[in-house]
């Protein structure tokens, strides 16, 4: 690997054309993508929230439907941004070679890395929307602190997106995306206060999610949805940036070392 | 004049074995200008240092009299490129290629709308403006490839394999509208392994082999210089036996390859006669082309 694989990002406004391409490809499949990405943790709400909810009488100081709306935001947000990620970002640097005709433009790789997770970061604010919608149809916030998760499922996308291009630049193929989904995301879903609180968990593994991003949403979206103001609310937003950024970072100088040969 | 794209010492290894191999380029305005060689010759390479894409090892390179890599950004507001393989955005129509590519360069909506139509109809493809890319064909896709690469109306086009796996009459097509482009002052640089193609297109060919420049001119010059003027195969079962005991009176110069003998010479006109009288053999007369050429600076054994 040369030094100059390391250098800084040089971030310019470069990216936003090739934001604007992915979104153009977007909206000639926006119905079936608004349905994978709503429709999927919908059913999973719906289903635990009033299924599993009946057998509990609360959770967390809440029914377990409003327990698990705020759980389902952040990883349905998770979810949106790990999937642009890796299968639609592989798919435009190897197989479509999109990266390739963009990079042969006045526009650096860094610019392309950006926009993909901008891009990504963008799928989870669109999905973490729609979710925070059906929790208003359903009555089950009725705070206008829940705005707040708005702009906090983009910061979940921006931090799922930048981890999960590291996984992007060193896929040799499609499979490989499994371990991370089986290996990351999955346990990520089970351990992160989701569906249950973290407190319910063996010392060990609370201690092991203390340090997923995904815990530290979590714990902005809850409250958010409960209209309180989070505690340690600046921790947890500056570790979701410190994934973001440090994943940006990682994932770039792989991708200049994957593009250099 | 300063050459439009210049290479002086290029080099470049990839995992210890040397791609490019200190290399020397001047490539002037105006000209279309080839770039031969067999599968692995470096020259994919040779064009992406050239871009400013990947870093030599060592060696400087100018395009449009700006360094690169250092100024590649720059640089390439005025280059176009036509990559070997097709990377078109499958999701989008013909005029939507245009111009989501044509943002890349900076460009306004407006003035990449306005050249649409002159883009569509320089490439044949007007009446398939609205378009799926997966419903082209082969040709259509290649077409589409170049109107996109001259959507910043480039100075300078790179061509990787311009008609590679296309049929006679979209490569004729291709031929023609490149040789617009020289016409209308824009400099060429293209790779190719098809000769008839380097014959009929360039004003000047380099043959690369094993990462270096081993003949550079004109394609008549390369011919004249490298080759005797006639060649004459022979063909037939008895070709062999005929090569071991007739050939060397001949020919001072004449390689078997299967069943075929191909003999160069300076005067066809003796071994002609000579054939006439063979009743096994076959034979065909024709003068020395770029394939001749190229056969023999870089061999006829296989590649890859």
């Amino acid at each position: 690997m040369s030094m100059g694989h390391f250098a800084a990002p040089r971030l310019t406004l470069r990216f936003f054309p090739i934001w604007r391409r992915h979104w153009l490809v977007w909206r000639k499949v926006a119905a079936p993508s608004i349905l994978g990405h709503l429709a999927d943790p919908v059913i999973y709400m719906l289903g635990l929230g009033y299924g599993l909810g009946s057998l509990l009488p609360e959770m967390g100081g809440m029914s377990y439907i409003a327990f698990l709306a705020a759980g389902t935001l952040c990883y349905s947000s998770m979810n949106s941004a790990s999937f642009e990620a890796l299968y639609s970002g592989f798919a435009r640097m190897h197989e479509q070679r999109t990266w390739e005709a963009i990079l042969n433009t006045p526009v650096a790789l860094d610019d392309v890395v950006l926009s993909e997770i901008l891009w990504a970061a963008t799928k989870s604010l669109m999905s973490g929307a729609a979710v925070l919608v059906v929790i208003w149809i359903l009555g089950l916030s009725h705070s206008l602190l829940s705005l707040w998760m708005i702009p906090l499922a983009l910061l979940i996308g921006l931090a799922f997106a930048a981890i999960g291009l590291i996984m992007t630049a060193l896929a040799p193929a499609y499979d490989f995306f499994m371990y991370y989904f089986t290996l990351v995301i999955t346990p990520m879903m089970l351990l992160c206060g989701v569906f249950f609180p973290v407190s319910q968990l063996p010392e060990a593994l609370q201690a092991l999610a203390a340090a997923l991003p995904l815990t530290h949403a979590v714990d902005l979206a809850r409250p958010l949805m409960n209209g309180a103001v989070p505690p340690q609310a600046l921790m947890h937003v500056g570790v979701l940036l410190t994934y973001t950024l440090a994943g940006f970072y990682i994932s770039l100088v792989l991708f200049r070392r994957r593009l250099s040969r | 004049m300063n050459p439009v794209i210049q290479a002086k010492g290029l080099q470049k290894s990839y995992g210890g074995h040397c791609v490019v191999d200190g290399l020397d380029l001047s490539i002037y305005k105006g000209e279309c200008f080839g770039l031969l060689g067999p599968n692995g010759a470096g020259k994919t390479t040779t064009l992406r240092m050239l871009l400013g894409l990947i870093a030599p090892d060592a060696g400087t390179a100018t395009l449009l009299d700006l360094p690169v890599p250092q100024a590649a950004r720059e640089a390439r507001i005025k280059v176009g490129v036509v990559p070997q393989m097709d990377n078109l955005d499958p999701d989008f129509t013909v005029a939507e290629n245009l111009l989501v590519y044509g943002r890349y360069f900076g460009m306004q909506d407006s003035d990449i709308e306005a050249r649409i139509p002159d883009l569509l109809d320089f490439a044949s493809l007007t009446s398939k403006r609205d378009a799926k890319v997966p419903t082209l064909s082969g040709g259509m896709k290649r077409r589409l490839t170049l109107a996109r690469a001259l959507v910043n109306d480039p100075d300078v086009v790179f061509l990787d394999e311009p008609t590679t796996g296309l049929d006679p009459q979209a490569r004729h097509l291709i031929w023609q509208r490149l040789r617009e482009l020289t016409q209308q002052g824009k400099t060429l640089l293209l790779t190719t392994h098809f000769m008839d193609e380097a014959e009929r297109l360039c004003h000047r060919l380099a043959v690369m082999d094993n990462g270096k420049l081993i003949s550079e001119g004109s394609p008549r010059e390369l011919i004249e210089r490298n080759i005797e003027p006639q060649v004459v195969e022979v063909f037939g079962e008895t070709s062999g036996q005929w090569a071991d005991m007739h050939a060397a009176n001949f020919a001072q110069r004449y390689e078997v390859s299967g069943e075929s003998v191909f003999c160069y010479v300076p005067e066809a006109q003796p071994l002609v006669m000579h054939l006439q009288a063979q009743s096994t053999l076959r034979y065909l007369h024709r003068p020395a082309n770029l394939e001749d050429v190229f056969l023999k600076l870089t061999g006829r054994e296989m590649r890859e």
